[in-house]
């Protein structure tokens, strides 16, 4: 689920931070910049793990902050992709099962990669697999919202960067209303195999 | 759960540098959190902190420790298993046959019952948690 990524950067400390010591002001730094934000064919950057290297810091004219360069690693939230994972579902709609790991939410199992004979039942608002034992008896298996699901990750889908032009934005708080918001990072799962899919369904077998 | 694209002049040097275990992630977490030098602007990183600490508290994880998985690795060594295939036996603990199978690739072409009962004892030896009972009396 978890992986670590090697990146680089610049820091720049302000002035009013240099009584902290280096490290830790970069420390701070980053966290601030990345903790709980997509990066763009990343991941879900979660926390720093470690700095493993402070280069000199400069000043620019005109600035009174300084710039170090440092390469550092994070701990980022990148699934591979067929690693099965266990989540809770946080709602069901026609366009699928929706599964959330609680710090991560766009999770998708849409209606193809659900069990065979799986229907929405509208009134419910909830997914049904109606499992046909070998007695020939069909019975029918809700999959009810807060339930622990395991899926396997399929496909992962990142989202392109919009660059707002801040003269622009009135036109990007009206184009808002029509563009249907789109998740930076998402994942795709799939339950149609044996083992997945609902962990009680699977816990007498 | 604030996500936004980072238009910065960051630059990835290696996006998989290494795979993480959830129970080297949860340690990591853990002492984020203890060390409490919070400075204003880390909201973000309480938030996510405290969630996915959550996440992974449910997760079999919570009772695992370094040396734990290192008898593990060891003591699977033979079966000659890859590394994600390692990695999601630590990080989900299966208990069961079927389990297994979901997690092994072309499992039952590559081992025949008695190893995968052999694999399965190995896994729960290394990393069941003994669940210490209050005796009653």
């Amino acid at each position: 689920m978890f992986v670590l990524t090697e990146f680089k950067d610049t820091v720049q400390i302000l002035p009013h931070k240099f009584k902290k010591k280096l490290n830790e002001a970069i420390t701070n730094e980053l966290n601030r910049k990345l903790a709980n934000k997509v990066f763009y064919k990343v991941g879900l950057c979660i926390a720093l793990h470690d700095i493993t290297h402070i280069s000199e810091s400069f000043i620019v004219p005109g600035d009174g902050s300084s710039h170090t360069k440092v390469n550092f690693r994070f701990v980022v939230f990148r699934p591979f992709i067929d690693e099965v994972i266990v989540g809770r579902i946080r709602s069901c709609d026609s366009e699928g099962v929706h599964v959330t790991l609680g710090f991560f939410e766009d999770i998708i199992i849409k209606p193809e990669n659900l069990k065979q004979n799986s229907i929405f039942n509208q009134a419910e608002q909830a997914w049904v697999w109606q499992y046909e034992g070998d007695d020939g008896n069909v019975s029918e298996l809700y999959m009810d919202i807060g339930e622990p699901i395991r899926f396997r990750v399929c496909k992962e889908f990142f989202a392109e960067a919009l660059i707002v032009n801040p003269s622009a934005k009135k036109d990007a708080d009206e184009k808002k209303e029509t563009t249907p918001y789109a998740p930076p990072y998402m994942l795709e799962g799939d339950i149609d195999a044996t083992g997945l899919g609902l962990l009680s369904w699977w816990a007498n077998v | 759960m604030i996500i936004f694209q980072i238009v910065a002049k960051m630059e990835v040097v290696n996006d998989r540098a290494a795979f993480l275990t959830n129970y080297e992630v949860y340690d990591v977490l853990n002492s984020i959190k203890a060390s409490k030098t919070k400075s204003k602007g880390e909201n973000q990183l309480a938030t996510i902190t405290y969630s996915t600490i959550k996440y992974l508290e449910d997760t079999p994880c919570k009772d695992q420790t370094a040396d734990k998985i290192t008898g593990f690795m060891t003591a699977v060594e033979s079966f000659k298993l890859s590394k994600s295939e390692k990695l999601t036996i630590l990080n989900l603990f299966p208990t069961t046959v079927l389990e297994l199978h979901l997690m092994i690739e072309d499992c039952e072409e590559r081992f025949n019952e008695e190893e995968e009962e052999k694999l399965l004892m190995i896994i729960a030896e290394h990393l069941e948690t003994v669940k210490e009972e209050p005796t009653s009396d």
